[in-house]
């Protein structure tokens, strides 16, 4: 039961998190000088953006789930499964923001379902 | 031309750190982990005493640096580049995860899990090739 909680963690909170991070960087906008010093100054920046620290938080949550699973699961286990958040991202783009999700997107979440299922059969 | 060449360049460069450093840091903190021993959460003593092993481990925090240079190159290309481009080209990652896990840690990764692997990589590509906008912008 545990168990399931933190891959469920490591998906919704690490999926979300994710979202909001590219959420920030894109009102950041391109980033196109690459010296030390000016990445640098890319950061407080970054920072100054709230959707920044609400990704933040949930990639987080997300991370240390995956701690707790890491000290008993092995990481070519683990790490297959969380691919799971292909399906949810599609879900959630259908039914919570009203996406339309289209066949061959659904189809490449059926092939990323399928592998997951045989990564859980294939246990050693 | 010239513009759009360099674009390309720093985009595969970045997405080829992702997909090495995302990977290496994952089995990283699974080599910690395994040391740290199963986390249990117990009472809070216990889950502090889990935390400071933790953070006392030395793989741990190269497997942080590892995720901090994926994260690092990952916020940098999207900033530039679609996350509906981004996400597929990453997809590989899933495999080299399984062989360095393998490699590295010398876990036993069984012909069904790599098909599987292969399915979820093959899977994720799909996904990320399809139209990155459905809905229309009101």
């Amino acid at each position: 039961m545990r168990v399931l909680i933190f891959y469920l963690l490591i998906i919704g909170a690490g999926t979300a998190g994710e979202l909001c991070v590219a959420r920030s960087m894109k009102a950041v906008g391109e980033v196109k000088d690459f010296r030390p010093t000016a990445l640098l100054a890319v950061i407080p920046r970054v920072l100054r953006v709230p959707w920044t620290w609400i990704g933040l938080t949930l990639m987080g949550t997300a991370f240390f789930s995956l701690l707790a699973l890491l000290s008993t699961e092995n990481v070519s286990f683990v790490v297959p499964v969380t691919a799971l958040s292909y399906g949810v991202g599609a879900l959630g783009g259908k039914f919570f923001l009203g996406e339309q999700v289209t066949r061959r997107r659904w189809a490449g979440v059926l092939l990323v379902c399928a592998g997951v299922a045989l990564v859980i059969a294939g246990r050693g | 031309m010239k513009a759009s060449r360099g674009l390309h360049f720093k985009t595969y460069l970045l997405i080829f750190l992702m997909v090495i450093f995302g990977p290496l840091g994952n089995v990283l903190l699974g080599k910690g982990m395994k040391r740290v021993g199963a986390a249990s959460f117990e009472s809070v003593p216990e889950i502090l005493n889990l935390l400071g092993r933790v953070l006392m481990s030395g793989t741990i925090w190269l497997g942080i640096g590892s995720l901090i240079t994926f994260f690092a190159a990952y916020m940098l290309v999207l900033s530039w580049a679609d996350y509906s481009y981004v996400q597929p080209a990453s997809s590989v990652a899933y495999a080299v995860v399984a062989l360095l896990a393998h490699l590295m840690l010398r876990e036993v990764v069984t012909p069904t899990r790599w098909i599987g692997v292969i399915l979820i990589c093959m899977g994720v590509l799909v996904v990320g090739h399809t139209p990155p906008r459905t809905t229309e912008p009101s």
